[in-house]
């Protein structure tokens, strides 16, 4: 059950960006995440789904030490996550993550909020963190309301701003949490694009979702966790056509069947 | 329902359509109020009639008025009396005790959300035992150990020795009569200490009302424990702290009334001396009720405008 991570169809040459090695983590009794071991090669895209409470966002959580992990290792480029606040803080430089509800910095500007990061870690100068956030804010085809309060804008241009902010600390890798499910309806599909642009253009993605569609569209490996387990990994044409797993058949009929 | 099939924003009929319907009067003064009103008069009649037939006060303004002002009977100059010395008195521990208690809040209050258990516990420490001893209690225990040991450990109590007669005068202005220093000092530490840990627990409830997604996404872009909280955490709490925080402020200018406890000469303690001196308390206490909410009105008018501001600026 946990060596599926390596029977992936990607390119084996390629370099292992992200590896869960044996993973557990507890709160308190209470088993979050059991024995994972989940490979992520750069370039790749890997689409995270299970019922609520199995564990995916804690997962990804983990990758950047929002959450500790009592057991086993996760490396990024092959250099073990610690609590080292010195390794921490270029963790967090390499792998850049998007959250459910957006959590802009409602005090600043928009382009304030994507020149915080790049001014106090990367030490950038001012005038060339107001270039890369525009570049970016263009990207995300936002880049007329830089000027703005996050308040002022509707809740999907806020992730795409969110997006962007992530974007300027140069990422090797992106992890979304959920992205689209804090949003309205009609703002879903503005969030989704950016997001497919950004995998067409090759950067490594670990997305949390239940957007079926866009995990068809993007996904190089499906990852379906249940119970704090990674219960299946495989490429998407195979997951959704032919599950191994009875518990991946039993969610995907509960959320494909509209 | 009948504009449901052509909503055009530019309808320049739409709103004739949708007439609101006219307003129900209300009245502005109900029976409640004017009962209200009523008691409160005859109350005041009442306390009147006791004051004027039954104690028989004799009331004598003029006297205690010259405790506010007086006329310097060989130059005529108008010169500020005990009232007026008071009220300096006051505003000079209410200044310097604002700003050193914001500073302790704002250190102890970062010391309560640490990580650091030795600066959690004792910020805790000085919080709950300033919280739970009387303040005049408190004020006794610290006044004496200040006093009779801090001042004297740092050569405070030889300032008149020590400083040029020109830094002596800008010292008087700045802290009042330079012979009354070290108590004055005293005072201020007294005052200081106590009303910070109130602005502890303040700027403490201040850092958690901000929610964790913020501290996340703080982290999550690489920024140190030391920028999440001076770029993201502190800059959004200052505002949802400012209201009480300005509360405080006047509670402290109300509060330093209590040093009048260990003789510093503030409003309070003359007001003591006027009252027992002319022995027209009414009078005496009355004036000084009166310079105390002169004092403090101002003071919530003028935060009141900052908090609109301050709010408009959040905007979220």
């Amino acid at each position: 059950m946990t060596d599926h991570a390596e029977k992936k169809n990607s390119d084996p040459s390629s370099q292992e960006l992200l590896k869960f090695v044996n993973v557990g983590k507890w709160y308190g009794e209470f088993c979050a995440l059991w024995d994972i071991n989940l490979t992520v090669h750069a370039g790749e895209r890997v689409v995270v789904c299970g019922p609520s409470g199995s564990g995916k966002s804690t997962m990804i959580r983990c990758v950047n030490q929002l959450e500790s992990f009592e057991a086993g290792e996760i490396l990024i480029d092959g250099v073990p996550v610690g609590s080292d606040p010195k390794s921490l803080q270029a963790i967090r430089r390499k792998v850049g993550m998007v959250f459910q509800n957006f959590n802009l910095f409602p005090h600043i500007t928009v382009i304030q909020n994507l020149m915080l990061g790049p001014i106090r870690n990367l030490k950038v100068s001012k005038k060339e963190a107001e270039e890369t956030a525009m570049h970016y804010l263009e990207k995300v085809r936002i880049a007329e309301q830089a000027k703005k309060y996050p308040s002022q804008l509707s809740g999907g241009q806020q992730q795409r701003v969110a997006i962007a902010r992530s974007l300027c600390m140069h990422p090797d890798a992106m992890l979304f949490d959920e992205p689209t499910s804090a949003l309205d309806p009609e703002m879903i599909s503005g969030v989704l694009d950016i997001m497919v642009e950004l995998a067409e253009g090759g950067m490594t993605m670990m997305v949390v979702t239940h957007e079926m569609g866009f995990a068809k569209q993007v996904a190089d490996t499906m990852v379906f966790m249940d119970h704090g387990e990674i219960v299946e990994v495989a490429p998407p044409t195979e997951f959704f056509t032919n599950p191994k797993s009875s518990r991946t058949e039993l969610f995907l009929s509960q959320i494909l069947q509209h | 329902m009948s504009g449901k099939h052509n909503l055009v924003k530019d309808d320049p009929k739409l709103n004739e359509r949708r007439q609101r319907p006219p307003a129900v009067k209300v009245r502005r003064v109900t029976n409640l109020d004017l009962a209200i009103i009523g008691t409160l008069i005859a109350v005041l009649v009442y306390v009147y009639y006791r004051v004027e037939h039954v104690l028989v006060y004799n009331w004598d303004w003029g006297l205690v008025f010259e405790y506010v002002i007086r006329i310097d009977e060989e130059t005529g100059d108008i010169l500020p009396n005990l009232f007026l010395k008071g009220v300096a008195m006051t505003l000079r521990l209410a200044f310097w005790g604002t700003i050193i208690a914001a500073v302790i809040g704002i250190v102890m209050g970062l010391c309560r959300v640490s990580n650091n258990l030795f600066l959690k516990i004792g910020s805790r420490l000085y919080v709950e035992l300033i919280r739970n001893i009387p303040p005049v209690v408190f004020i006794f225990v610290f006044y004496f150990f200040i006093s009779s040991q801090i001042i004297p450990l740092l050569g405070l109590d030889r300032i008149e020795q020590t400083f040029s007669p020109g830094t002596l005068a800008v010292m008087e202005v700045l802290f009042g009569p330079t012979d009354l220093f070290t108590n004055f000092l005293a005072g201020l530490i007294c005052l200081a200490v106590f009303e910070g840990a109130y602005i502890t627990e303040i700027v403490r409830a201040g850092i958690q009302s901000i929610g964790k997604g913020q501290w996340e996404a703080a982290r999550a872009i690489g920024l140190s424990r030391f920028r999440v909280l001076s770029d993201v955490i502190m800059p959004q709490a200052l505002r949802t702290i400012l209201p009480p925080l300005a509360g405080q402020f006047i509670t402290l200018v109300k509060d330093s009334s209590i040093v009048s406890l260990i003789s510093v000469q503030e409003l309070t303690f003359l007001t003591q001396d006027v009252s027992n001196t002319t022995t027209h308390f009414f009078e005496a206490w009355m004036i000084t009720a009166a310079l105390y909410f002169m004092m403090c009105f101002p003071l919530a008018v003028l935060f009141q405008r900052f908090e609109r501001f301050g709010l408009g600026m959040q905007r979220n």
